[in-house]
């Protein structure tokens, strides 16, 4: 899974330029994924911007003085620190709009597993994971899992390869249905599966009439708010809902040694197909930049604000995860490779900005910005806490440092695409620190609190 | 609409420091706490494992322990906020960070204080849901009520150590910083006392009215303050505390 940072330009005349908004803006960007045309339309639109910027701060300067100095040279660098000093504080806002999402699909996860006995019980396995851990002995059982390891990574390798074959032949319409089809199957198939468990723990009676209306509205505006258009909070809610859901299924069907190696192996694999130079992910992406066009723009979760995404524009505002049960892994590792692509749409559907003090400059900019995360990220994520909190026998000590590790590594990989200015794996870090402190905290911490605990002593 | 003052810039970001802030943090204590239950970890798997008292005391070694950790990696996260300041202040044109000291100190020591809180008391909590009678053993039948109780006066008391800390650090008084830790081992010493409450939640709450004093006046509050904001609430300008 990458993200990346999506910021979209203001002016009239300058197409979107991607930039990161944890650096210093004077920078121009670096070309990492971009041909040599776009790469030189963002240099001059962001010298044209910065003109455009200092011209329009000077009457603002002479009415207001606020700011010391008036000739130019110290204007020109009072308007660098002042951008970094807007990156810096924009680029935080961008930490916490990705926080949010992941922290409320977690909490549904946990909330759900803690509560529901349905997700903890085993009821068989996936087809992808075909060997069974009831083995008695040790050995056994860590074979049986690396092997379903092996097959469940080569599975993704395919479809990955599979849909990457698919862009490079322009067989949009059959991607297109694949991903109608699996959104379809989760948003009705899934959501009642999981209303039908949570009625029958809670002990409620609902007829089947209600609970078609149910399930029908639920999974209608839910289509239309993922495929085409709708209010920015309801497409997040629904995104997030979904990863909850597909991460609710692997938890149940994977067998806890799998998953867990499953967990490493594709923050292994993540790591390597965004980062080589063969590998399928970023010839994706950088076929879509030939193409000039942006990637699927389903599976995303964009925390670009309202006025952007409310624009009409059909593919921007269409998201639609992948369902069936676990291609929303690969698809969503490829789907946040639409940086540049769906924001330039967005940027030139925008009415002409006038000139205006920097205040309205820094809103516009504030609204403009959002970060992209893959739903296949919120799904690990959620899996690994998930897991966590089924099987470290009800301790929550456990659950909420794998929280904490997640956050950190998601921090730390913010940081580093601020520094390195491209897209970037999102799993590797954070699964690493998360399967880290699980294991600590289960095998080291749970004891020494259990035992201060009995004692009620405090540290 | 008229731009803010440079400095003014900052406003936005308090709410985004504590929002930030707490990760990094608990990732911190939690570092500590891992640390400290593995050298008790190590030393009761290298100990005799039937002896109770020695037992007991190696409990108390690893809580001593962990409370140093977690003072030092307190020390080594001011250290960090340090360089980020000045990072911040670099790159601001007035030689100002947007955020003040103050507001890191305090925020880190409240999200200390919640790691801390929360570890503590979220097992106890999820066991009061289920069914089940307190003290069935003999132990005291408070134990609920006195856990709520203490883990309060422990993120108030972290809350307050984390100011009086990196105002101490920042002007070298060492003494303080002495104070400090000496303050939290001696807090963490009287819930060994536990279940005899009169001797270790009474004076924990004294010490935590003494820090909470103490931190008032170190972030620079006064007697006069106090009555200013209490008096002429409706006029009082608005501005960050």
């Amino acid at each position: 899974m990458m993200i990346t940072f999506m910021n979209n330009s203001d002016s009239e005349e300058e197409p979107c330029n991607e930039r990161t908004s944890l650096m210093s803006a004077e920078s121009p960007p670096v070309p990492s994924h971009q041909d040599g045309l776009q790469a030189s339309e963002a240099g001059e639109a962001q010298t044209h911007r910065k003109r455009r910027m200092g011209s329009s701060r000077s009457p603002n300067n002479a009415a207001d003085g606020n700011m010391s100095g008036s000739s130019v040279p110290v204007r020109e660098s009072a308007l660098e620190n002042e951008e970094e000093e807007l990156t810096l504080k924009y680029g935080a806002k961008h930490v916490i709009m990705l926080f949010v999402p992941v922290t409320l699909c977690m909490i549904v996860v946990v909330a759900t597993i803690k509560s529901v006995r349905f997700y903890t019980e085993k009821n068989g396995q996936l087809i992808y994971t075909p060997f069974s851990e009831d083995t008695p002995s040790v050995g056994q059982r860590l074979l049986n899992s690396v092997l379903n390891t092996i097959i469940m990574i080569s599975v993704i390798v395919v479809m990955t390869v599979f849909l990457v074959l698919l862009y490079k032949y322009r067989c949009y319409k059959f991607i297109h249905g694949w991903l109608i089809l699996s959104s379809l199957m989760l948003l009705f198939l899934f959501t009642y599966i999981y209303l039908g468990e949570v009625l029958k723990t809670y002990n409620v009676a609902m007829d089947y009439p209600t609970l078609i209306l149910v399930i029908w509205n639920f999974g209608a505006v839910g289509m239309i708010c993922i495929h085409w258009k709708g209010p920015l909070q309801l497409q997040q809610a629904y995104l997030i809902m979904i990863s909850a859901l597909m991460a609710l299924v692997f938890i149940k069907y994977l067998p806890e040694w799998s998953a867990w190696v499953i967990l490493g192996a594709i923050s292994i694999y993540d790591l390597m197909a965004v980062l080589c130079p063969k590998g399928p992910l970023r010839m994706l992406v950088e076929t879509a930049q030939e193409r000039n066009e942006p990637i699927f723009p389903a599976l995303i979760y964009s925390s670009a604000m309202m006025w952007t995404v409310g624009m009409a524009k059909p593919d921007t505002a269409a998201r639609g995860p992948s369902q069936q049960t676990w291609d929303t892994a690969e698809d969503g590792r490829e789907n946040h490779r639409s940086p540049s692509h769906s924001d330039s749409e967005i940027s030139e559907t925008r009415s002409p900005v006038p000139t205006h003090p920097i205040t309205s400059l820094e809103e516009l900019e504030e609204e403009e910005r959002g970060v992209k995360l893959g739903l296949g990220d919120f799904i690990f994520y959620s899996v690994l806490v998930g897991k966590a909190a089924a099987t470290a026998s009800g301790d929550w000590n456990t659950t909420l440092a794998s929280f904490v590790a997640i956050l950190i590594g998601l921090c730390l990989t913010l940081l580093l695409l601020a520094v390195f200015k491209k897209a970037l794996p999102a799993l590797p870090i954070s699964i690493t620190f998360g399967l880290v402190f699980y294991f600590s905290t289960d095998n080291l911490v749970r004891p020494f609190m259990d035992t201060l605990a009995s004692h009620q002593l405090y540290i | 609409k008229k731009p803010p003052p440079a400095p003014g810039c900052g406003f936005a970001a308090p709410g985004a420091a504590l929002v930030l802030s707490f990760p990094h943090r608990a990732f911190f204590w939690l570092v500590s706490l891992l640390l400290a239950s593995l050298i008790w970890f190590v030393s009761v798997h290298l100990s005799d494992q039937e002896d109770s008292k020695l037992q007991y005391g190696l409990l108390v070694f690893g809580a001593a322990v962990s409370v140093l950790l977690q003072e030092v990696f307190r020390f080594a996260y001011f250290k960090l906020l340090k360089k980020a300041d000045e990072g911040l202040a670099m790159i601001s044109e007035d030689g100002r960070s947007p955020i003040s000291l103050k507001q890191m100190a305090y925020v880190s020591g409240l999200s200390f204080g919640i790691i801390s809180g929360v570890f503590s008391v979220i097992n106890i909590l999820a066991d009061s849901i289920g069914p089940g009678i307190v003290g069935i053993h003999g132990d005291s039948p408070y134990y609920f009520i006195t856990s709520a109780f203490l883990t309060m006066a422990l993120v108030f008391l972290h809350t307050f150590w984390g100011v009086i800390f990196f105002d101490a650090c920042e002007k070298r008084r060492y003494w303080c910083l002495g104070l400090v830790v000496a303050s939290h081992l001696v807090t963490s010493g009287l819930t060994f006392l536990n279940p005899w409450y009169e001797a270790s939640l009474v004076p924990i709450y004294i010490i935590t009215v003494c820090m909470g004093v103490w931190a008032f006046f170190t972030a620079g509050g006064s007697f006069r303050n106090v009555l200013k904001c209490l008096s002429c609430k409706a006029s009082r300008p608005q501005r960050s505390r």
